[in-house]
């Protein structure tokens, strides 16, 4: 009885505290998982967690894992609490991902194009195939399959000449951070994407899918997907120049969606924007067609599916806010649903007592219910 | 491959998915649901053709798969591989040597046969999807033929702009009865499922649905008398062989706007190049 309120919470807490460190380390007879091989090993579960918990730290996320068991969405949350300790001593430049060190990335529009097609290290063309002998033997070194690192300018920039695509936005000088003031509507789209980039990957995903599916559709085509590493710079006061102080893997997607025009715009192809932190191809893609859908209203698109309501979706993506709420009904409630217990209970002789006066024989306590004779407590 | 049945299906989803292509058969252009699997391949990568290509393919069949056109398109290559290993079967590049031919956003070029099946990956059956959502609501639109709402779009279409705007899996009545997608082909493409001597069938995986054109059989693209349907192409020729008759793909060679075209269909180009 570890949930009683009444008396002794304290000690249950500590008991199931011991209990969940017992349980996470598991059998002792197996050699225990150390965070090193979590961020080597399992780096998309790393690189979710970093996403989701909008902290660019591989060791830290991979602790995050280990603690939570793998629960992903629970290492995602340790993670933001961890994260919201930081000060926060500036703002780094943009980075710049036309400059990215690819190595990966691929354009579903054009057959080939500057900077090739390179496929990188990727699932997609596997035959999902479990592989008994994955437990125990050592793959072969792929360091040579490394592509050169030929320039690969985005893929936008081929269509924008003739101007078939919608041209860049104006860079905000101050965009709006999210992290550091509450969402407000109407949301513009730097804060769209922000909450779409901490967002819940199957949340997204869902969404992303529903679009596809008719509710809400964008047309989209994968422009380009580029997976690699981007440097971060910032401008210290005192220096005035930029200065590198790290590298970032990173994962951008570029929808291409048609678009019919408008009054006072002639057709042409619009933009979805997905960018997520390490190799989350499926995050990126998703958020690059739910970013397009919450465009829908400013294009004079029709509305109305559930990925282009713009407070739906960023109200609901984000899995800290989300399994807070969700699992908080775990709660003791006991207060309220007395309360409640008295009301149904009040309005049950109500309409009891209604239908008697009424002469009528058929009611609600005619259909085998015994409770309702019993007095109120 | 051990462990695992000829073509990878067992016979027994096999023959379920045969008598889904006989009956789609039967009644072409309607979308029969399917008991489609779990394939070792994600839903939206041509697992709905895999799975129709594996029912019907025999051990003497030769297989091309094509993507785009193209014999060396990644995921063409893929489903090649698998069908090679799975199988055993042979498997070319030939559109003439070829028995079963899946594709993926094309038909091919040359004409094709009695003999030959061609295998489209269909991501979308349901042609009205996006103007109707909702799947009860189709299916009872499609048994009373009441297929008002896509002339509606198309008309608009020509109202707003001087012309339709669908540019890809452009809708067709089949058999003068069902509305139908051919899958995303370019609507170039459209006019080489009319009567058509080979059998053309369609899987959707994730959607769970097969439908057919028998041989020969009547296949119109949705116009207006006074709006006829015009397939249309790159107004170019192919740089490698010349071709002005085939479907061009558009490939980008800098970004100061240089553009080359070649032919789409791989097998086409190189056999007008070794005849020439």
């Amino acid at each position: 009885m570890a949930y009683v309120a009444v008396k002794g919470g304290e000690r249950a807490i500590d008991a199931a505290h011991t209990w969940l460190a017992d349980a996470r380390r598991g059998d002792r007879s197996v050699p225990e998982l150390g965070t090193a091989q979590i961020e080597e090993q399992l780096g998309r579960a790393v690189d979710r967690v970093m996403a989701e918990g909008s902290l660019y730290d591989p060791g830290l996320a991979a602790l995050a894992i280990k603690q939570a068991q793998g629960d992903l969405v629970e290492a995602a949350f340790l993670v933001r609490a961890f994260r919201t300790t930081l000060p926060r001593l500036g703002a780094s430049q943009p980075v710049e991902t036309a400059r990215m060190a690819i190595t990966r990335r691929i354009s579903a529009i054009f057959k080939d194009l500057p900077g090739g097609q390179v496929l990188g290290p990727t699932y997609d063309y596997s035959h999902r195939l479990l592989d008994f002998a994955l437990e125990g033997s050592e793959p072969p070194d792929a360091k040579q399959a490394r592509p050169d690192a030929e320039p690969a300018p985005h893929v936008h920039a081929f269509l924008g000449g003739e101007g078939l695509l919608e041209p860049d936005e104006p860079q905000v000088a101050d965009p709006p951070d999210l992290t550091r003031q509450p969402l407000r509507f109407p949301a513009d789209r730097a804060l769209r994407l922000q909450a779409l980039a901490r967002g819940d990957e199957g949340f997204l995903l869902g969404l992303g899918y529903s679009t596809q599916r008719g509710y809400g559709g964008t047309h989209p085509f994968a422009g380009e997907i580029r997976v690699g590493e981007v440097e971060v710079e910032i401008v210290p006061p005192e220096l005035g120049f930029p200065v590198s102080i790290a590298d970032l893997t990173l994962t951008e997607c570029q929808m291409v969606n048609q678009f019919k025009g408008s009054k006072t715009v002639p057709p042409q192809f619009t933009r979805g924007y997905g960018l997520a932190f390490g190799h989350s191809e499926r995050k990126a893609m998703a958020m690059a067609l739910v970013d397009r859908a919450l465009r829908a209203a400013e294009l004079g698109e029709e509305t109305g599916a559930p990925a282009q309501d713009v407070e739906f979706v960023l109200y609901h993506s984000d899995n800290v806010e989300a399994t807070g709420f969700v699992e908080h009904l775990k709660l003791p409630h006991y207060v309220d649903f007395q309360s409640e217990l008295e009301a149904v209970r009040r309005m049950r002789a109500a309409a009891a007592s209604s239908l008697a006066t009424a002469g009528s024989g058929e009611g609600w306590g005619e259909v085998g219910d015994s409770r309702k004779t019993e007095p109120a407590k | 491959m051990n462990g695992y049945n000829f073509a990878y299906l067992d016979e027994q989803t096999k023959r379920m998915i045969r008598r889904a292509l006989l009956k789609a058969v039967a009644i072409p252009g309607h979308q029969v649901p399917f008991g489609s699997r779990e394939m070792p391949m994600p839903y939206g990568w041509g697992t709905g053709g895999i799975q129709i290509t594996a029912s019907v393919l025999g051990p003497a069949d030769v297989l091309k798969v094509i993507d785009q056109g193209a014999d060396d398109t990644t995921n063409a290559v893929s489903i090649r591989r698998f069908f090679a290993r799975t199988a055993g079967v042979r498997t070319t590049t030939r559109t003439a040597e070829a028995t079963v031919i899946q594709t993926r956003h094309r038909i091919p070029e040359t004409k094709l046969r009695e003999d030959q099946i061609l295998v489209y990956q269909v991501p979308q059956p349901e042609p009205l999807w996006r103007l109707v959502p909702s799947r009860a609501e189709t299916r009872r639109m499609h048994a009373l033929a009441e297929y008002g709402v896509m002339h509606v779009r198309l008309y608009e279409d020509i109202a707003r702009l001087g012309q339709v705007a669908i540019s890809y899996d452009y809708p067709v009545m089949v058999n003068g009865r069902y509305l139908m997608s051919p899958s995303p082909i370019p609507a170039f493409d459209n006019p080489k499922m009319h009567r058509m001597a080979a059998l053309q069938l369609f899987g959707a995986g994730r959607e769970k649905r097969i439908y057919a054109v028998p041989p020969y059989t009547e296949v119109r693209s949705l116009d207006f008398d006074d709006h006829p349907f015009r397939p249309a192409r790159a107004p170019q020729a192919c740089i490698l062989c010349g071709a002005t008759d085939s479907y061009l793909d558009e490939v980008v060679t800098d970004d100061r706007g240089g553009r080359m075209f070649v032919c789409s269909d791989t097998d086409y180009c190189a056999g007008r190049r070794a005849a020439a």
